[in-house]
């Protein structure tokens, strides 16, 4: 089967941007973290062309605090995807923002073991190059 | 009474392998599956007027088409689905549904999982799902905003699944390995199993390697290459052929969305409102059902199924795995084929293998693991990321 993904320099995945996706990915370039907020419905993530609640177009991007916790994880210990396998262990997470959504990331910097549900959180960010990854740590370390 | 407007009268299933001894494309072997499963209903092939299948390695784009001419079948009724692990069952009762609105008669659904050939011979190919699920197209959500970050195949979402709800209700690692140890039990009974052989202990599963944390390789499914098939008619035409007909009294089905990071709620799943509809449409009560065959694609699946189906209260799986033999000797038999934990995961054909089971079993030729009364199961179908669910009750004529 063919691929499509886009993978950075060193082989890691990246997201390949869209015009929808392109303002996310220009703000984590920057060191910022920047999600749509719709008037009715606040805000909310991944990017997309409407809001997902009322499908109206009139929303805004903004930046965002950054801040949150951890609301689930787990530790890839084999490299599921053939090109993290270098990261291994690898901790992915579902962060919940402090504005309310959920986004997928990676915890850096604090080891397996050290990892807890409801700690919290502040994004960082990692360039691969090619794109910018928004990533969290634990808050304030 | 639930519905009565179609039944499941005849079956065929292949013993889910690592690697398969002869590679054949799709639609090759959707012509064996569905010889051998008009055979065993006991209807001619021209009967044969509507048609469901997954996704065709040989015809990806209008498989269904392909499907009519290589079979030399003339449709009324052309359906692919595309539901993740639930599609097996998904295409169960889309098969019943057209039948009772009057589309067609008689719907062949098959479900192959074969390797293609290869120049090189292609018998070695161990089956592996693609990690990406599909993620990788340009422009999906999954590949910008999941894939770059670690979250991909299905142990990881599961695993955060799992870890989300030891948070919230907690559940002993020795109450999840139990279910593994309990299926594998049932598994040793099963000729076609792949883990019919080897027993396990609780201590086993939980002294194996952590694949992604919680969640243990004994927890996890076997991937396998395999394939089944299912007739499905008109309670008319059932009522003269040689099984017991297995009417699909109710079903449901709901998904909310692909990757687990946007469930609302990670600890409630798609279960409860596939299932209440299910047994609504059945008009049937929880405690009611004989036999359980629960898509076990990990431990974490059959207790959420458990719990978000209605068969334990919300917090209470963990108790009621405690308390229950799973066995098919026990008091709460469950995938008394061994699921597709002990039985292999024969690729999308694995989730028919549910259907299978309680089709069996009401039909009084489970073998073994027979039990003394079988009229009515529940039987369900998980795909995607702990993402779509589909539930069917089935009730023996």
């Amino acid at each position: 089967m063919r691929i499509e993904q886009p993978y950075a320099e060193n082989g890691r995945p990246v997201p390949r941007r869209t015009p929808t996706s392109a303002p996310w990915l220009d703000a984590a370039r920057e060191g910022r973290l920047r999600i749509q907020r719709c008037p009715r419905d606040g805000f909310f993530y991944y990017p997309r062309n409407r809001c997902p609640v009322c499908l109206g177009a009139d929303w805004a991007w903004e930046d965002v605090s950054g801040r949150g916790t951890l609301y689930s994880w787990t530790v890839d210990r084999v490299g599921h995807d053939p090109a993290q396998r270098s990261q291994v262990p690898l901790v992915v997470a579902i962060v919940e923002l402090e504005e309310g959504p959920r986004l997928t990331s990676r915890i850096v910097g604090c080891a397996p073991e050290d990892v807890s549900i409801g700690m919290p959180l502040e994004v960082c960010f990692e360039d691969l190059g090619r794109e910018t990854l928004v990533h969290f740590k634990p808050r304030g370390r | 009474m639930g519905k009565r407007a179609a039944a499941l009268v005849g079956m065929t299933e292949w013993a889910p392998q690592r690697t398969w001894p002869e590679p054949m494309f799709g639609m090759e072997a959707c012509a064996v599956l569905a010889a051998e499963a008009l055979a065993d209903a006991g209807i001619e092939k021209d009967a044969v007027d509507g048609l469901v299948c997954g996704g065709l390695s040989d015809s990806p784009m209008f498989s269904p088409l392909a499907l009519a001419e290589y079979l030399g079948i003339r449709s009324h009724f052309n359906e692919t689905v595309d539901i993740g692990g639930a599609s097996a069952a998904g295409m169960v009762w889309r098969a019943a549904a057209a039948i009772e609105v009057g589309m067609c008669e008689t719907v062949l659904v098959l479900v192959p999982s074969t390797p293609s050939p290869v120049e090189s011979g292609g018998a070695g190919q161990k089956m592996a799902l693609p990690p990406y699920l599909g993620g990788d197209a340009w422009g999906s959500p999954q590949g910008q905003f999941d894939i770059p970050f670690g979250l991909v195949a299905a142990t990881p979402a599961f695993a955060m699944v799992a870890h989300r709800y030891m948070q919230e209700f907690g559940v002993a690692p020795e109450t999840l390995a139990k279910i593994a140890v309990m299926e594998r039990d049932n598994a040793l009974k099963n000729p076609m199993a792949v883990f019919r052989d080897k027993p396990i202990t609780v201590e086993d599963v939980l002294a194996s390697p952590i694949i992604a944390d919680p969640i243990h390789l004994l927890e996890m499914v076997m991937p396998c290459w395999g394939g089944g098939a299912v007739v499905v008619t008109t309670p008319e035409r059932a009522a003269r052929l040689p099984h017991r007909p297995v009417f699909l009294a109710g079903y449901g089905e709901y998904v909310s969305h692909k990757t687990v990071s946007y469930m609302p709620r990670l600890t409630e799943t798609p279960a409860k409102p596939a299932a209440d509809q299910a047994f609504a449409m059945a008009g049937a009560r929880r405690d009611s059902i004989d036999v359980a065959s629960f898509y076990d694609c990990f431990t974490i699946t059959v207790l959420l199924t458990i719990e978000d189906a209605g068969f334990a209260k919300k917090g209470q799986g963990g108790r009621f795995v405690d308390e229950h033999d799973l066995r098919f000797g026990g008091d709460w038999p469950l995938n008394t084929h061994g699921g597709q934990l002990g039985m292999g995961q024969g690729g999308a054909a694995g989730g028919l293998s549910h259907v299978l089971d309680s089709m069996r079993q009401i039909q009084g030729r489970a073998g073994e693991v027979q039990l003394a009364k079988a009229d009515r199961a529940y039987v369900t179908g998980v795909g995607g990321l702990m993402a779509s669910h589909v539930g069917l009750v089935l009730e023996g004529a």
